[in-house]
């Protein structure tokens, strides 16, 4: 592993001037860049450790659930709050890596965490994301568990977060903090898809700390859950994930959201498409209406066009109890 | 670089300047030499090295040692002696849950925290939470024996 600095203020504003060097990365539960930086692949020169700060809460603030940015997964997986007013948080953390995993892994580093794809994590392969400029080795290579949705010429790696999708579902908002202030985005608008810039992975400038996720408490979020297919039972990245929020009155659809994951270079969802569910009844027809229309701008390889299949199949079981497609 | 840290190891402080860039994996086996965490994978998938933070599972192998200031670290040295077994140490040989044992004290340390979680309470269940341990010797049937029975009497 590289020399580096480590530096472990135990105040905010120490933080948020300690981020402002160049090369400095931000530890937390350590799960993703302590890898990383044993595969190389990251090599920061300064490590700010952040685990003295007191962003671990997770409360009811008004008409919101927030979670402190070094909430572990764990603990926020079983939290009440989160179970009643956003359950599919809470299940889509349970679905991911393993007991220990979890128990080390915060919220925020959960949001950060790069993606799985095999040759950005060896430095023996070409990897526009980890290595501007030096091409893509997925797009020819093997790319059975790559993104078939927000894919370019430069990176079809897709987003490896469980949790992301769930809050992409809830529209949460993350809370950033820099020296010059602080700000809040909507996780809709946070991730950024790879163009051709694949290296940059989110809004969230070089100086910024994530602080907290937001979630709005409403009757919609609180009817949500999260459903995850793999390649085995327990402890593996999703093959297809969906989390869906639904609000009916009787038979008929008032409101609907529907985030998939393990698709898409980032999370993926397509609001034009809810408004083809609202209104209706939960039937084949309005299912495969509104799967066509979210999927209508994927582009498969033959390895990975399954991925098409297996969503539909997810959606068509969350929404009406059937995997039919 | 080095930096100066202080947290505990099975009760004993540790107090020391070390390598910013040591895991606590290779500290607690390198420099305290108590080896019985395990390296297996080194990269977070296999358990071998798991141990208790602050009463909770983690893997020794995705810590840095210089960011466990404050902490109270639990190995497996920490939680019986061969007079003095833990109840799942016990459990482990009356089912024979292991061949080779290179995987027993990370099975043994994440089961610490399965036996009392109250939603682990089948097979099943005992299953999914112990996924982040693997055992190439294929012993699982009998590591979810001895945690059951654990769980389920208090003591072997």
């Amino acid at each position: 592993m590289e020399p580096f600095e480590f530096v472990r203020p135990t105040d905010i504003q120490d933080v948020l001037v300690a981020i402002r060097r160049p090369g400095s990365r931000i530890l937390a539960g350590g799960t993703s860049l302590v890898d990383l930086m044993k595969l190389g692949v990251e090599a920061p020169s300064t490590v700010v450790d952040i685990n003295a700060l007191p962003l671990s809460m997770i409360s009811v603030e008004g008409d919101a659930l927030s979670i402190g940015a070094l909430a572990s997964n764990s603990d926020v997986a079983v939290h009440r709050a989160v179970k009643q007013h956003a359950p599919a948080v809470g299940q889509a953390l349970l679905s991911g890596a393993s007991g220990q995993i979890r128990n080390a892994a915060t919220v925020g580093g959960n949001l950060l965490q790069r993606t799985r794809c095999t040759y950005f994590r060896s430095r023996d392969w070409p990897c526009n994301k980890r290595e501007p400029g030096s091409g893509c080795a997925a797009i020819e290579g093997v790319n059975v568990g790559h993104a078939v949705l927000g894919i370019s010429r430069s990176c079809i790696a897709v987003h490896p977060s469980d949790i992301a999708v769930a809050l992409l579902a809830v529209d949460a908002y993350v809370h950033l903090a820099s020296v010059a202030g602080e700000r809040r985005i909507a996780i809709g608008d946070f991730y950024c898809q790879p163009g051709d810039t694949p290296s940059v992975e989110t809004v969230i400038g070089p100086n910024e700390l994530i602080t907290k996720v937001e979630i709005p408490i409403t009757n919609l979020n609180a009817t949500s859950s999260y459903l995850k297919l793999r390649g085995r039972a327990s402890y593996e990245f999703a093959s297809a994930s969906v989390a869906t929020a639904i609000l009916r009155d009787g038979d008929i659809v008032i409101d609907a959201a529907v985030a998939v994951g393990g698709l898409g270079t980032v999370p993926w969802r397509n609001r034009t498409a809810e408004k083809l569910l609202i209104g209706k009844k939960l039937t084949q027809e309005s299912i495969l209406a509104f799967c066509d229309a979210l999927f209508a701008p994927a582009s498969a390889t033959p390895s990975n066009t399954y991925k098409l299949a297996l969503a539909r199949g997810a959606i068509h079981r969350t929404l009406r109890g059937g995997a039919e497609w | 670089m080095k930096t100066r840290v202080r947290f505990t190891v099975n009760g004993d402080t540790i107090d020391t300047a070390i390598d910013v860039r040591a895991t606590l994996l290779d500290f607690i086996r390198e420099e305290l030499r108590l080896t019985g965490t395990k390296k297996g994978c080194d990269h977070g998938q296999c358990g071998a090295c798991t141990v208790l933070v602050d009463g909770k599972r983690s893997l020794s192998c995705l810590k840095f040692a210089a960011s466990l200031e404050g902490r109270a670290v639990i190995t497996i040295e920490g939680i019986g002696k061969p007079d003095a077994l833990h109840p799942l140490q016990a459990a482990f040989i009356k089912h024979d849950a292991f061949q080779c044992g290179f995987c027993t004290s990370g099975q043994i340390m994440s089961a610490l925290e399965v036996i009392g979680d109250p939603l682990a309470n089948t097979c099943e269940a005992i299953s999914e939470k112990m996924s982040g341990n693997l055992c190439r010797c294929g012993a699982y049937p009998n590591i979810v024996a001895a945690i059951m029975e654990v769980k389920s009497n208090g003591t072997v």
